[in-house]
């Protein structure tokens, strides 16, 4: 028999089953953070596939910031009911009760909705490890995250004090309080994602794919007037555009990009013609100049 | 801004035209995963940037932000600063070095890359053996004004180490010497001699320049003399190992048992190394049972074979024995099973290395606790020589026996990665304190069987009509181990229980006599009085122990050693001012005018128990009291 040569993404595959089963096998509360995104629809594929033909034995946890997409919120329901997982969301109280948004209250809506947010629900569940979607092709400090991420009881990350990852083996000891957040995509790129998806036929968020959408343009951003809790600037009236989003995230803070791609294999076309990189359209990564995302990560951001 | 050289290898066309011709390319695409190593200064991070740059993954808004960055942080004046690209960390951008290990990565039209980017300088030997740890290549940076250096040997000597067959010698910055080829080659040579007295087989060099370009994805006009591949053109034809690990015998280490009803039940984990199909007769070590594969089963339908790499879920003919840590082997293709072994250690914690404490260590996909003997010998990394030493310290590599508390399924590192290579674990802080390669099975280890005997400790036991178990006293020095012990065995006595009590001062006068009193000594102290009292349970006995025994971990490791349940830790609690104050043999006097060292709770600490069975506070009770309580304890 001649060898066969696996490709990479027959590798990554087999590299991100593995390190959810030793995560399984090693700690005693997991918990998969869902977003609903599409390196969430590629991870809870996985974790299907990892865990065939039992279903992944942990719960999906979604920490909500009550300003995701419409759609996005039809696909959570619906992509829980089909894995026959638990799906547990959270929603920040104080958050709430102090009408957190993110029109008037700029990085502070992310900070608690979400940094805040994730931590509580961590805290009130007992989980003592949550797998995130996060890849290290997607931002400068991420490139530098082991794939088992230690937090302290109070979930700060301290990437001065990492633990050395060697082969495939992971060291999941900790002690009490302390949690870890595992990455099991972190050696995807991008374009692994959506060649992913495309080749096992994964559901993704329509909003992924272009149609006539209202937007209104601020701050160089497209945005989508997704319900009518978006307040309009004197002048400005939602227009049709024929829009898709490279990211999805909360819809005031999510920019669209003009698009015509109406299948996978257009927007992967456009997604490699085009010269912007992803994050671009999310306006969190900016507040604080290129350092932003690490110190958002010191402070428990995912 | 430097011109920008149109790449070959984003193939725009391609895409544009049929986006399914090029994902249909894109998915047949192989991984090759590579380090790039080399000192401060060798043009590392530059040379990684370069590569993104000159393959296009990095996209406008990145070079407007690394324009802008360049003009003001960076170190090449007007010209784009490549090296800013790849380092990631605040506190690293300002120190203008890189701390740690970064990923990057890359697609040309041939392959996909993983880039592990490690640290040049002395303190992070760690960083460089992690990042080569899943490397198939690695990249030697030579900065040609400086030619070979310390450091050079030291990243070739480590890449080596962890087993890197293919090794690149990129001699950069050949801009600065004018694309002098004697120079170059002068450097070649000197390498060449390096290489071969530490057993590197072969390596490709090439001449280079990071910051212009040169044979990084195009030929240079400027080296026409040199007639080798560009690194880029190297990178995505230089053969891979996952062919090698399938053509040899088939190993799969059990991760996880998939039991979703009681009709299915499925060993899943991740191939090591060869092929298995349905029928393949099967061997699970280290029970040695055997049976056949009946299904290879995975979410999009079972599989006619599986190969190296593959992470699947195997069904069996027989409901044999099989856990997590076992490992599945063709039966007549078993591997090994010892519990000591030779191996190299690389040390990557602040705190050293302790000879005789228990570690976890992981190998595969088990956890065992194991003890490291002290070094035969640590290699000095910049000179290679071997060299005597009590400890390893952070980033010494050096050689070691080691002993597991039970026997373990392994295959030599040279042979097999996946089943040589383990990492140890603190047990007290669960940091990974160093990395391990297992070189053989010591001999000992192997020809001394466990004799069967027939009568069994259950028999002794029976026979004393009574429960074995181990009574293990700790405490301060003169905090009134040995007298409630001897209180607590003259009870059991009279109620005809068979009971011996160790105790720390007698044991010191014959077994032990050998030992002093330094940290390394009374690990081992403690390690024989354990095997003595597991040796007299085997008996029957119910053993009592009166050893001050300071290290929490010593005393886990004894638990470990026992039977479930067997092992009763209690804390006899005297605060350390009473206890001095009782002074009973003088030894706190003694202590404190310095004539004694190493003496517990004066220079020497004492960690008292988390969690004992037993907690006396000679404060509350009085020695027969306590007595009582014990007494009470163990027979209710």
């Amino acid at each position: 028999m001649s060898a066969v040569t696996l490709t990479h993404l027959e590798r990554l595959e087999a590299e991100s089953i593995q390190i959810m089963r030793e995560v399984v096998s090693e700690v005693e509360k997991p918990v998969m953070l869902y977003s609903v995104g599409k390196d969430s629809a590629v991870m809870l594929h996985l974790a299907r596939k990892a865990f065939y033909p039992s279903p992944p034995p942990f719960p999906l946890l979604h920490v909500d910031t009550t300003w995701k997409f419409k759609a996005m919120y039809e696909m959570r329901d619906r992509m829980a009911k089909e894995s026959g997982m638990e799906l547990l969301v959270y929603q920040n109280p104080e958050a709430k009760a102090k009408g957190i948004n993110p029109f008037d209250h700029g990085a502070l809506h992310t900070d608690m909705w979400k940094t805040e947010g994730l931590k509580q629900a961590l805290d009130k569940y007992g989980f003592d490890a949550a797998f995130g979607g996060a890849r290290r092709d997607e931002e400068k400090s991420r490139a530098k995250e082991r794939i088992f991420s230690f937090r302290s009881a109070n979930h700060r990350w301290d990437p001065k004090n990492q633990r050395p990852e060697l082969w495939n083996l992971y060291n999941a000891r900790k002690a009490k309080g302390e949690s870890i957040r595992v990455f099991p995509i972190s050696n995807w790129t991008e374009l692994d994602i959506w060649q992913y998806i495309h080749l096992e036929k994964i559901d993704i968020v329509p909003l992924y794919f272009a149609a006539k959408r209202p937007t209104v343009e601020r701050d160089g951003l497209l945005l989508m007037v997704d319900d009518d809790r978006f307040p309009l600037k004197p002048g400005e009236t939602p227009e049709m555009r024929s829009i898709r989003f490279r990211t999805l995230g909360c819809y005031p803070l999510t920019g669209a990009v003009e698009s015509e791609a109406t299948t996978l294999p257009e927007v992967i076309q456009e997604m490699l013609l085009t010269t912007t990189s992803e994050r671009q359209g999310r306006a969190i990564d900016k507040d604080a100049g290129g350092a932003s995302m690490e110190k958002k990560k010191q402070e428990g951001y995912f | 801004m430097s011109e920008i050289k149109e790449s070959s290898y984003k193939t725009d066309e391609l895409i544009a035209k049929d986006i399914d011709a090029y994902l249909e390319q894109h998915q047949h695409k192989s991984l090759l995963r590579f380090i790039t190593c080399g000192s401060v200064d060798d043009g590392k991070s530059t040379l990684i940037g370069r590569l993104l740059y000159d393959s296009k993954m990095i996209f406008e808004d990145q070079l407007a932000a690394l324009e802008a960055d360049s003009k003001k942080v960076g170190t090449q004046g007007q010209n784009i600063d490549f090296a800013l690209l790849v380092d990631g960390l605040a506190a690293e951008r300002e120190q203008g070095i890189t701390i740690d290990v970064a990923y990057r990565f890359f697609a040309t039209e041939k392959r996909k890359f993983i880039v592990a980017d490690t640290p040049g300088h002395e303190q992070y030997t760690r960083n460089m053996v992690t990042g080569a740890s899943t490397a198939d290549l690695a990249v030697i940076l030579i900065d040609a004004r400086k030619g070979v250096l310390t450091q050079t040997r030291r990243h070739s000597y480590l890449a080596h180490l962890i087993g890197i067959r293919n090794i690149v010698l990129a001699v950069n910055k050949m801009d600065l010497i004018d694309y002098d080829q004697a120079k170059y080659e002068a450097i070649v040579a000197d390498y060449k001699a390096f290489a071969d007295s530490i057993g590197i087989k072969g390596f490709t060099p090439m001449p280079i320049s990071g910051f212009m370009g040169d044979n990084i994805t195009t030929k240079s006009t400027n080296t026409p003399w040199y007639r080798g591949p560009t690194l880029m053109a190297h990178l995505e034809s230089v053969e891979l190992d996952v062919t090698a690990d399938q053509a040899k015998p088939f190993r799969m280490a059990v991760q996880w048992v998939n039991r979703p009803n009681l009709d299915f039940r499925g060993f899943s984990g991740q191939i090591a190394s060869g092929v298995v199909r349905p029928g393949d007769a099967i061997r699970v070590l280290p029970s040695g049972k055997t049976s056949q594969v009946t299904r290879i089963v995975t979410m999009d339908g079972d599989l006619e074979q599986a190969v190296a790499g593959q992470s699947i879920t195997l069904c069996f003919a027989d409901e044999i024995d099989c856990s997590r840590g076992d490992v599945i082997t063709l039966s007549d293709q078993p591997v090994q099973v010892a519990d000591q072994f030779e191996a190299t250690i690389v040390w990557m914690a602040d705190e050293a290395l302790t000879p005789g404490r228990a570690y976890w260590l992981k190998i595969g996909t088990q956890t065992v606790s194991a003890s490291i003997h002290a070094p035969k010998y640590q290699v000095n990394v910049n000179t290679m020589e071997h060299v005597a030493s009590k400890t390893l310290e952070l980033n010494a590599i050096g050689v070691a026996n080691i002993a597991t508390d039970r026997a373990i399924p392994f295959e030599a590192y040279e042979k097999n990665h996946a089943l040589g290579g383990f990492i140890l674990i603190d047990k007290m802080n669960n940091a990974t304190v160093a990395a391990g390669m297992i070189h053989f099975a010591l001999r000992r280890s192997q020809n001394v069987h466990w004799q069967a005997l027939d009568v069994s400790r259950e028999t002794h036991a029976k026979l004393k009509n009574q429960k074995p178990a181990v009574l293990w006293f700790t405490g301060l020095s003169g905090a009134g181990k040995s007298t409630i012990a001897n209180l607590v065995e003259k009870r059991l006595v009279r109620m005809n229980r068979h009971t011996f009590l160790l105790d720390g001062d007698n044991v010191r006068h014959g077994l032990n006599k050998d030992l002093g009193f330094t940290e390394t000594d009374r690990i081992e102290n403690i390690r024989r009085v354990g095997e003595v009292a597991k040796l007299m349970t085997d008996a029957g006995l119910i053993v009592l122990t009166a050893f001050i025994s300071p290290f929490r971990s010593e005393r886990d490791m004894v638990r470990q050693m026992m039977q479930p349940g067997e092992f009763i830790e209690i804390f006899i609690d005297t605060p350390l001012a009473e206890a001095e104050k009782r002074d009973v043999k003088g030894l706190y006097k003694k202590a404190r005018a310095g004539e004694l060292k190493n003496f517990t709770g004066i220079d020497s600490p004492y960690e008292p128990p988390e969690d004992p069975e037993l907690h006396i506070d000679t404060s509350k009770l009085t020695p027969e009291q306590a007595a009582d309580l014990i007494v009470e304890r163990l027979i209710p």
